[in-house]
């Protein structure tokens, strides 16, 4: 998983964190004036530009910069901030927040959140939501959430410890999506049926994997 | 051709509509705040609006290729209403957005007091956070609301090459002209200004600084108005070049002045034309993520 240090690295590497730059200074200014992030947060991106960080796989020059914004607030302003930071930001800005969850102090102060993106029809933010911070959520609203994916087209392998936290219960529910997909002569993502497969569910009542995989390809 | 369509409510219009203006050459647009109909009553409802125009209504124009973006305001109408007058402390945090490109629409309605003084504001917003401004001008009155405008305007030390006066005529062009700010012209389907009455327009007063947009919204409206103008401007014996200048690169000029445009790649020759490339006065081609 990306590290703060890791996405300092990279940014470096951009020369986005020079001394003196924009990046740095709004950095220093945060750690005493707090209160400077709704006007910094949002600039972001025209100051540090938006490329993809290569060094930072999955994450942009401005997705990281905003990480470090929000890192550089002190810790007993970092909740209400965070929340303040989503709630009132365009699409880039929320995205960029769901993204440093997991890198900062925050515990379980940010969950709700996470559940307000899951409500949302924007792909981009469904599948942020699914990032390391999601073990915080419970598991009826993350198994809600995959399925959400299924539903988007949000490929699977997004969902970040799908593997390990799939469980009978998801099985269940994707079983009975690929039974209305199939019922409606229309195709079953592969990945869905992958997640079946794995999830070794012999106490479902329903059992799963009946029709075979080639009469996907028909849909 | 390609279209920048420089004033359209999109949350007016349904994805039928965006197919139509996607598969006629619009790639890019800017959405004004305004007035829904319905008036509103709170300050959360404004807030509610202003993310819709940053968040869901960038994204629906995105599923069709179009470059959306937005201008931000107390509009005049609800100006009226003290209970909407706190949506002024709402918007320096919206100004800061990547995609506003402009405050507006701000200007007159009914020319109250109460409207004289959140104009003022909203100018020396738009001074504040360094971003164009999107005036309205009166449907009643229409030519004293023109001159107001611009003594408003010149009061606030906005420079006018970063004004635009939207929903001008044959009577007011000129005292705009003079005045050195952008002229906008909403063709409506059979009232405001047309198609043919537009391409005389542009006969006699020539190219520069006009925009020209469908404001399309919930009343009787046509996305598609832009087009129909670019065709009745071949038609009428301009050229390529011409229609290119007004429908794409004025409005590149004018909201590029914000330095946060986001467009469609260009040809190279194309963005020599439009007077820019990938990095133009900090405005980008192809924004990627959001």
């Amino acid at each position: 998983m990306t590290t703060l240090d890791g996405l300092r690295g990279a940014l470096a590497q951009h020369g986005a964190l020079d001394t003196g730059g924009w990046l740095a200074s709004a950095v220093a200014r945060l750690m005493t004036d707090p209160d400077a992030l709704e006007r910094l947060f949002p600039a972001a991106g025209r100051h540090c530009g938006r490329a993809p960080l290569r060094e930072a796989p999955g994450w942009s020059a401005d997705q990281a910069a905003r990480a470090l914004l929000l890192a550089a607030l002190p810790p007993d302003r970092l909740p209400a901030a965070v929340e303040a930071a989503y709630r009132q930001g365009d699409a880039g800005e929320k995205l960029a927040v769901l993204k440093a969850l997991p890198l900062l102090p925050i515990g379980d102060a940010a969950v709700p959140l996470l559940g307000d993106a899951l409500r949302t029809n924007d792909p981009r933010l469904v599948a942020a939501a699914l990032g390391p911070y999601a073990a915080r959520l419970d598991d009826a609203a993350w198994r809600q959430g995959v399925l959400k994916c299924v539903f988007m087209g949000v490929p699977l392998q997004r969902v970040h410890g799908l593997d390990e936290r799939a469980d009978a219960e998801l099985a269940a529910m994707l079983d009975g999506f690929a039974r209305e997909r199939r019922a409606a002569g229309r195709p079953v993502p592969a990945d869905a049926l992958a997640v079946l497969d794995l999830v070794a569910a012999p106490d479902l009542a329903v059992p799963h994997r009946i029709a075979p995989l080639e009469q996907d390809k028909e849909g | 051709m390609r279209i920048f369509d420089s004033h359209i409510h999109m949350t007016s219009r349904t994805t039928d509509d965006y197919e139509r203006m996607a598969a006629a050459g619009v790639r890019a647009v800017v959405e004004p705040a305004f007035w829904l109909g319905q008036p509103r009553t709170n300050p959360g409802s404004f807030a509610d609006y202003f993310d819709a125009l940053v968040g869901w209504e960038p994204f629906r124009a995105s599923q069709f290729g179009i470059h959306h973006h937005a201008t931000i305001a107390l509009n005049p109408k609800e100006a009226n209403d003290p209970r909407c007058r706190p949506v002024l402390d709402l918007l320096p945090r919206y100004l800061e957005k990547d995609g506003v490109v402009a405050v507006g629409e701000i200007g007159y309605d009914s020319m109250t007091p109460e409207e004289d003084e959140v104009f003022a504001a909203q100018l020396a917003l738009a001074l504040e956070h360094d971003l164009p401004a999107l005036v309205h001008t009166p449907h009643r009155d229409k030519e004293r609301g023109v001159e107001r405008s611009l003594a408003v305007v010149a009061e606030s030390g906005i420079d006018p090459a970063l004004v635009t006066l939207d929903h001008l005529n044959e009577v007011t062009v000129a005292r705009a002209r003079d005045a050195g700010v952008w002229l906008g012209f909403s063709i409506y389907p059979d009232t405001k200004m047309s198609p043919p009455r537009m391409v005389e327009i542009l006969r006699r007063y020539g190219l520069e600084r006009v925009l020209v947009n469908s404001a399309a919204d919930w009343g009787r409206s046509d996305p598609l108005l832009t087009v129909r103008t670019a065709e009745a401007m071949l038609d009428g014996g301009f050229t390529e070049d011409d229609v290119d200048r007004v429908l794409w690169r004025n409005p590149v000029e004018f909201y590029g002045r914000s330095g946060r445009l986001s467009l469609p790649e260009t040809d190279p020759g194309e963005a020599v034309a439009a007077g820019g490339g990938a990095t133009f006065a900090g405005n980008s081609i192809l924004r990627g993520g959001a």
